[in-house]
Formats: C-alpha cells, structure tokens, sequence
C-alpha cells in the first residue's frame, strides 16, 4: 500500500480557545508528509469522535489549555469506542500535570506531550508509532 | 467471507465506519477494494452528485454549507466529498473544509469526507469518483464534492459530476480572467457568491454576457447555463441556487441521462489513459531523451514526433496505415 | 558663518564619513557570532544605529509627554505624578475563593482588581449547561448570574476599586450584573470605575471566546458605549487588546497593526451610530503585550500612542486632544514563561515589566512565574506583584518620561513599527475592511504564519530559550513547584446554587424579561439597558446568551489552511 498516509485528526475538545499549539501542530504535521483534519475549536467530544469516524483516522491527537482535561479526555475515548473506532491512536497535549498524565494513560492516552514540547518530537512519536502499528498488520493480517 | 465482502456487507447495511473505512481503501489503492465495488455496484447511480469548484476565497465551504443545511430540509441525505490540495513539498496536507460544516458533523443524514489530493491528478480523479460510488452505494440521496480552483485537474474531478457549479465571487480572481480559464465549458450553474459586495452585479453582467454568447452558438434545445446570484453567508439566494441545480437535473432526466452520464464516463476513461500515457510516455519509455539526441541541424521536430510515434505505436501504426489504404 | 567656522564643519564630516568607513572596514573583516541578528519578531537588525538611521522631525514626531502626538506619553508629569495601577489579574474557582483573593491582593498593596472568567463564563454558558462539563472554576471564575457577582464583590467597597473585566463575547451581560451588584450595595453607577474588555474582533482574530456574529456583536458594543456615556460615564467600555493578538503568535508589528485597525473599526461604528468621535472616544482604552524583546516593545508602545493621534486627529477628526491619546494596560508576555527551569520566569518578567514602564503603561499585570503550568500560587503571585513595586520604588526609573527618546536604535525602531502598521492598514482597507478581513480568514492567518515561523526558529536554535533550547536542565532533576488545583467540588456547588436560584426566582419576570431583550435585538432598543433589568430579576447569564445566539446567530470561525 505504497500509497497509504497517516491521517490525523486535530481536535479541540472544551471551550478554552487557546489555538495556536493546535494550528502550529497541525502545519508541523503536514510538513511531515501526513494528512492532517483540523476539526476547528469548541468540539464536544460527540463530535470529535463523529469526526474522527467520518474521516477514518489513524490518530487523534487532542489540544486543551482550560484544565478540563480530566474531564474530556476519557470522554473523547469512549465516544470513540462507541463508534468502533477505539483502534485510534491517542495522544494530546496542553497543560496537564504529571499525575493526570498517568491517569489519562490508563485510559488509553498513551503519550501526552507538556509545554515546551519540540513539534518535531510529537510529529517522530506519531510516524514511529504508526509505523509500528502497519507492521503490526501485515504481520497479522 | 473474505474481507471484502464482509466490508461490503456492513456498508450496504448502514454502517458509517464502514462507509468511511472503504472510502479510504479506494483512496489508497488498496487490494481490497476493487471485490467491494463489484460487490456494491448495483446499488451505484441512484444519487444526484454535484460538483462545486471555484477560485480560493469564493466562499465555497460556505456555500456546500448552505446547500446541505437546504437538501436536508427536505428530507435528502448528504454526502460530502472536500477536496484540498497536498503540498508539493511534503506531500501532506491540512484539510479544514469540516470547520465550516461544523455543525452539519452531529447529523446523523450527512458524512462528511476530507480528501488530500496526493501526487497524480489522474490518481485524485478516481479516488474522488470512487468515493462518490461508494457514498452513492451507501444511500445518500444527494453526493457533493467540493474543490478548490479551476484548472484542469479541478475539471477533471468535477467532471464526474451530474450537475457542476463553479463559484465566483467580486474580488477574487475577476469575472473576465476566470472566463478565459474555461469555466463556461465546466459550468452547468454559474453561482455568483457574495452577492452583497459592490462589484457583484458587474460579475453577474460579465457572466450573462459570456453564457448569451455561447448560447447563440449552439443548438436547440441545448442547456443554457443560469447566473445565479446568493450570499452564503447571510443565507440568501441558496433557494436560487438548488432551484437551478433541480432544473438541470430535470433537463437531463428530460434529454438522455444515462446516455451522458455514459459519455462522462467515457470522457473519464479518455482523461486516464491520456494522463497516464503522457507520464509513460516521456517519463518511462525514455522519449525526452530520445528527442533531445535525434533533434540536430537537419531533423525537424516534425520528424523527431514521426519517429517516436512510430516507435510507441508500432505495428499497430502500420496496420492502421493500411485499413486507410 | 565666517570661513573658519564653515572649514570647521567641513572638517567635522569629512572625519565622520572616515570614521563611518573605517567602523564599516572592521565590521567587515571581524569574526561575529554565529547568531541570527534579528528581533524576535524576525526583524533585521542593524549592528548600529546612527542619527541617519533616526530621522526623527522633533516637534510632529516626537513632542512633549502630554502633547500631541504623545510618542512620549500621555501626561506631562508622567511617574512623577502617578505611578502606573498595579492591577494583577485574579479568579479561580468559586465566586468566594476569588472575593478571597482579591482581598489578599488588597491588603499587599494593589491598587486594582481584575476579573478572569472561566471558560463557561467567557462563552455565555452558565455553570450548569452540558457545554461547560470540567471547566467550571478553571481557568477563573465563574459567574452565572448576579447571584455570583454579588458573592465576588461582597465586602469590596464598588464605589472605591477600579476593577477590569476580561470578558468579550457576553461583556454586556457581565457589565450589567456589574452595574446591577453596585445598585444593590447602594453605589450610584456613576461612580463605578473600571473597565471591561468587550473588545470582540480580537476575539474573532485571536482570542476565540465569542458569542454571536460580528455585525450584531458590534452593534451591542455601541450599545455600551451609548449606554454608559449616559450612565456609567466613569467607565471603560472597552479595552481594545493587542494583548491576545500577540499571545496567538504574532509579531509585534502585527500586534500592534491589528489592535489598531480593530480601534478604528470601532470608532467608525460608534460614529455610524450617531455618536460624536469625541463623546466616546476618551473612554476607548487599549492592552498590550510586554514580550521579551526589550528595545522593539518600547518602540511598540511609542509607535502606538503617535499613530493613533495622528488617526484620531486627522483622520477622525476629533478635536478633544482625550480622544487623541491612547492610553493602554500592559501584561507581560504568557507565552515567553517556560515550564522548564519556571523561576526563570521571574527574570523575564521583570525585564518585560521594565519595557512596558519605560514604553509608559498607565498599568501593568505582572505574570506569575508558574502560571506555564497551572494556577499561580499566593506566594508566585505575590512576586510577581514585588516585582513592579521594586521597579516602582527601588531603581529610579519613574523619574523621567520616555527616557529612550532620542535614541537612535529606538527612534529607528519606532519609525519601522508605524511604517509596517500602516501598510497592514492599507492591505486591511484593500480587503474590504475588518470584518471582512476576519470573515476571510486573512487576519488568523497572518497570526498563525508568524507563530509557525517563531516556532521553527526556536526548534532550530535560531531563537534560543534559555531551558529550552539552551542550557537545558534534565526536566526530573528540576524542582517541582507547588501547583494549585481546581477543587472538581466547585463544579458540583455551582450547579447546587443555580438550581436553588432558579427555584427560588420568580419565573414570570425572568420569562418577560428575556422576551424583551429578544424585542430589543428585533427592534434596535439598547440592550445593555434590557440587559441590567434582567440581571436585577436574576436571569442568567446562559439564558440570556441563548437569547442573542437565537436572534443574532452564533459565529462560526472560518478555515485558514
């Protein structure tokens, strides 16, 4: 499947409306070869999981600045489930402590990435990933 | 059942994960999806699908926005297929059409699909004619696919459309240029946006102009292309905008719809094999070197393209030359 | 002049352009940094400047401090007269923590309070609608009704405090709880003093919290400034914000270009309406930004105050020198602090409050040096607040006004800011306006192509950051710093006091209450007017916005990829 891209949804969950790290990620994104849906902002996340079915995607990487993190997350996740798609790739960013990190991670986002984070670094995490995951496949399927 | 079928299966039962999980099998060329579209094809042809291109900024999210809100008042369901070009550079893409469909995305009678248009324009055309076959399998009563510009791989996805819309708006890319660039030939509906902007009734004379001109030339009972004027954004005149996408519609049904949308796809077929014989041609089979090392002080170019053309086509050539004989 | 004196001055610059060539030769031939020599905003920097660098014409570009065109600010005593309001910015939680802070504030010395609004609260939802799940109390303080304000406010004397709203989209409703909680301690709104943001094409370009589409946002805008120059004359009624601008990742010259044009915008539309330029113009007030780039933010500040006097005059046509002069709050930069290594923070503070002081803010937020990573704690805000009153009081910098005049670096680098602001002007006006330019995407997408410039700059090391891209600190080894956190039991009691409110209100007045304000975005009547009388009959803040969402319709940002 030579022809196959990483698709990647950007969504903003919440009403914080803080866009910058989400636009400039989604650029970043883009500039490595992926193809990148930016879902705009104040998503619920009935429509963020909606959104991420529609469009098929392999990763859903969330953005949030209004400390409702704890509370929207795990919802994204089982809005996600409920439509079949919790085979997406899951990961996030924003100001979230270390101790959420650790919590959020049992629900099944696996890396979230802090302030101060290198764009290039999320942008290597996703490729490495995926990239496990389609060998994954093959191997499987 | 293998794979296939079972996607299929799901599909044609209403399955929105499976419409999207197909629609992204055909865009990757995968394996899997030529036993998926057999096994859908009969269900294809029952849509209504409109194309919708433009220059940037002619407010054509905006429009496809309007259009959706306005078929799903009367019961159609929608589904949408936006279009956005890769970058050259990486070959990703940022696709942000949904945001101004935002609030299209909680509704259960519309599916909205986001589609980079990759490397080959030959590629994009099907993939994006592919997923209005699968969109059209799944049941939506009306499919629209949007797409920026007006150039030629613009027209040959839109192309593909029953019904094609151009959208120009005072300002971006002025009436006249836009004219040169063909639209007449791809437009089906001249939609004039941003209709409240002061140069907008100059826009709608230049266009009204141009269709009378062609329409003298050509025969009776042709379809004459309306100017419609609306403002997307204050939701004005999209009532205009369906009435002549149905009345387009009705002139078809009227005249010899299966028999066009056969031509459609004849023009398709002939657009394919053109590109990729293009690319084959000088990329592949050598043929710009070839050209660069006969060409010299006494071989024209004419006898260059003999040459090659004899090469390419062969016996074929000659058993043509004979037929004639 | 007698021979001698002109062999004099002949001598003099022929020993100059010697001296030019010869400091030319050697920067040429020296070995230099291997460094961008830009600011931060990307702008090329000489390595020196000179009086051909500044051109400066003293009388029309420069002047005297409170003279026209006030590129050296707007009082003739400037410091010596009256400090700069130390307003730090506060609201967390319950309406009663933040009535608690701003008591503790009070007491170390501040001289005025301001607001900061949970997101529910800045998007017209009230604490208990599904929207606002997780984030109420959050990132300030939630307000839903006068009920709330009347517990923020208890115990502060309203006739005394200067207090600013950070609020835009639902600024009109949270202005009249204001107006209505001051009736209600037996203040006269007239000597209400404060200001509130209510600047909402910011919103739209930057900041994101709106409520319903431009045209009639805008109009509700005039609708405050009618109203307040009627009744409330001592108050602000908006707060026009580069601030946010910048913080979205633009540049200076973007800031300082947009906040500007939005200011006109204004102006335009209060004059439209019917009002005199001069009847509502004095009352405009503006926020800025104090980023690190020390000498480029002084300009910024000079170039602001000189533009929009020459606006105002010549193309306004104001003739109260009031309306002449701008008069702003600054905040440093949010977006320079850093997670990693956060006591840095302190020192980029101060040197971005020393720009804002010597650019001549007539206020200043200090920003916390932890607030990277959560809610500032008492002890971080209580340096962050130190750190103004040491430039107030310890280096003897407030004695002299615009003290960097007449540098050529920085009359060069005032001269660029205006040159650049103009020809966004121009382009804005070539696009059809403001609106149109926000409709089209045009103004995020210039904010979001300088934040991804920035961006790579810094990945790449060409903008360093200390901890982050220099003398970086394995991030375990660094010291934590104590967070605060958001009770999740502030969520569930604001949900028990709406529901005791709207048990306990009398339903038939709420209900015609809200039908008049639906008459009055029908029928033009002043809805800040609507809008108080409703907060007096405790209707809520969600009720009231779902009103204007219905009549006015929502707005919906435009794509700008």
């Amino acid at each position: 499947m030579a022809d196959r891209k990483i698709r990647v949804l950007v969504a903003k969950p919440g009403l914080d409306g803080h866009d910058r790290g989400a636009k400039t990620i989604a650029a970043v994104l883009r500039d490595n070869g992926m193809e990148v849906i930016y879902t705009g902002l104040h998503q619920t996340p009935e429509m963020i999981a909606e959104t991420a079915l529609q469009e098929d995607v392999d990763v859903v990487g969330l953005s949030i600045l209004s400390g409702a993190h704890m509370t929207l997350f795990p919802r994204v996740k089982a809005a996600l489930e409920e439509r079949g798609m919790g085979h997406v790739l899951l990961t996030g960013g924003g100001i979230i402590s270390k101790e959420d990190m650790a919590s959020l991670a049992d629900v099944g986002f696996v890396k979230l990435f802090g302030p101060g984070t290198r764009t290039d670094d999320i942008a290597e995490w996703i490729q490495t990933a995926m990239e496990a995951r389609w060998k994954n496949e093959e191997v499987s399927g | 059942m293998d794979a296939s079928g079972e996607m299929a299966a799901r599909l044609l039962s209403g399955d929105r994960a499976a419409l999207a999980r197909v629609i992204s099998w055909a865009e990757n060329a995968d394996a899997r999806y030529p036993a998926v579209l057999s096994a859908i094809y009969p269900r294809v042809g029952h849509a209504w699908r409109i194309g919708i291109t433009g220059p940037p900024g002619a407010g054509k999210s905006t429009l496809t926005n309007e259009l959706v809100a306005t078929l799903r008042k009367r019961d159609e369901t929608v589904g949408i297929l936006a279009i956005d070009p890769s970058s050259p550079f990486s070959g990703g893409a940022l696709l942000g059409d949904r945001i101004r469909m935002e609030e299209r995305t909680a509704d259960t009678g519309v599916f909205i699909r986001s589609m980079a248009s990759r490397k080959s324009h030959g590629g994009l055309a099907r993939a994006a004619s592919d997923a209005c076959d699968v969109m059209d399998a799944f049941g939506f009563s009306s499919i629209l696919m949007e797409t920026v510009g007006v150039g030629q791989s613009e027209y040959d996805v839109v192309a593909a459309a029953d019904t094609v819309l151009v959208v120009l708006c005072p300002g971006a890319g002025d009436g006249i240029q836009a004219m040169k660039a063909g639209i007449l030939e791809v437009a089906d509906v001249l939609v004039v946006n941003k209709s409240d902007l002061p140069d907008a009734d100059r826009l709608m004379m230049d266009l009204e102009d141009a269709v009378r001109m062609r329409t003298v030339r050509q025969e009776e009972g042709g379809w004459v292309v309306p100017v419609v004027a609306c403002s997307a954004r204050d939701e004005t005149g999209i009532d205009d905008v369906i009435a002549a996408v149905d009345a387009h519609r009705s002139w078809q049904e009227a005249a010899d719809l299966a028999g066009t949308r056969r031509a459609k796809r004849v023009a398709q077929v002939r657009r394919v094999v053109g590109e990729r014989l293009e690319e084959e041609l000088w990329g592949r089979l050598g043929n710009t070197d070839r050209a660069e090392a006969l060409l010299g002080n006494s071989v024209t170019p004419y006898d260059v393209a003999e040459d090659i053309l004899t090469s390419v086509l062969g016996s074929a050539r000659d058993a043509a030359q004979a037929d004639e004989v | 002049m007698s021979n001698i004196e002109t062999e004099h001055v002949k001598n003099a610059s022929v020993k100059a352009v010697d001296a030019r060539a010869t400091w030319e030769e050697a920067m040429r031939g020296a070995k230099l940094r291997d460094a961008e020599f830009t600011s931060i905003s990307g702008a090329p920097r000489k390595p020196l400047y000179t009086p051909e660098d500044a051109r400066v014409d003293y009388a029309n570009d420069l002047g005297y401090p409170g003279q026209f065109p006030y590129t050296r600010g707007v009082h003739p005593t400037m410091y010596r007269g009256r400090l700069w309001t130390m307003r730090q910015f506060a609201g967390f939680g319950s309406a009663q923590q933040t009535n608690e802070r701003f008591k503790f504030l009070l007491d170390h010395g501040t001289t005025g309070l301001s607001v900061a609004f949970d997101f529910p609260t800045l998007m017209g939802y009230d604490s208990d609608s599904p929207r606002s799940l997780g984030e109420v109390g959050q990132v300030g303080v939630a307000i839903s009704s006068l009920a709330d304000m009347e517990v923020l406010m208890d115990g502060i004397p309203m006739g005394d405090v200067s207090t600013s709203m950070t609020i835009n989209g639902p600024a009109p409703i949270l202005l009249a709880f204001y107006i209505a909680c001051g009736e209600k301690q037996g203040v006269d709104p007239k000597l209400l003093r404060g200001t509130v943001q209510n600047d909402i094409l910011k919103e739209y370009e930057a900041q994101h919290a709106w409520l319903v589409e431009a045209e009639p946002a805008l109009r509700m805008i005039t609708d405050v400034m009618e109203y307040c120059s009627e009744h409330v004359p001592q108050w602000n009624t908006i707060s026009i914000s580069g601030y946010h601008i910048r913080e979205a990742g633009s540049t200076a010259a973007q800031e300082l270009a947009f906040t500007l044009a939005n200011g006109m915008e204004y102006v335009r539309r209060g004059v439209a309406a019917g009002m005199d330029v001069d009847e509502f113009a004095p009352r405009l007030s503006f926020f800025f930004d104090a980023h690190l780039d020390f000498f480029e933010e002084i300009a910024k500040f000079r170039a602001a105050r000189r533009i929009w006097a020459r606006k105002m005059r010549d193309e306004f046509g104001a003739k109260n020198p009031k309306s002449w002069m701008i008069r702003f709050h600054t905040q440093t930069a949010g977006v320079s602090l850093t997670a990693q290594q956060p006591e840095n923070n302190i020192v980029r503070t101060a040197v971005e409050a020393l720009a804002a002081v010597l650019g001549g803010t007539q206020s200043l937020h200090t920003n916390s040096m932890d607030e990277t990573l959560a809610l500032p704690t008492e002890k971080s805000v209580k340096i962050a607040l130190r750190t103004q009153q040491i430039l107030a009081e310890e280096i003897e910098v407030t004695h002299v006004a615009d003290p960097l005049a007449g540098s050529y670096f920085v009359e060069a680098e005032t001269n660029r800011l205006e040159e650049e602001a103009e020809a966004y002007f121009a382009e804005i006006d070539r696009r059809g306006g403001v609106v149109p330019s926000i409709h089209s995407g045009y103004i995020q997408r210039e904010i979001h192509h300088s934040a991804v410039i920035y961006q790579r700059a810094v990945e790449k090391g060409t903008k360093k950051v200390v901890g982050v891209n220099q003398h970086v600190e394995d991030v375990d080894a660094a010291p934590e710093i104590e967070i605060h956190r958001i009770d999740p039991a502030v969520e569930s009691e604001q949900r028990e006091r709406l529901a005791a409110l709207r048990a306990k209100r009398d339903d038939a007045v709420v209900r015609s209450e809200l039908d008049a304000i639906r008459s009055a975005c029908k029928d033009g009547g002043n809805l800040l007017e609507r809008f108080v009388s409703a907060a007096h009959a405790y209707c809520t803040l969600g009720e009231i916005a779902e009103v204007l969402r219905e009549e006015f319709g929502e707005f919906h940002e435009p794509s700008i990829f």
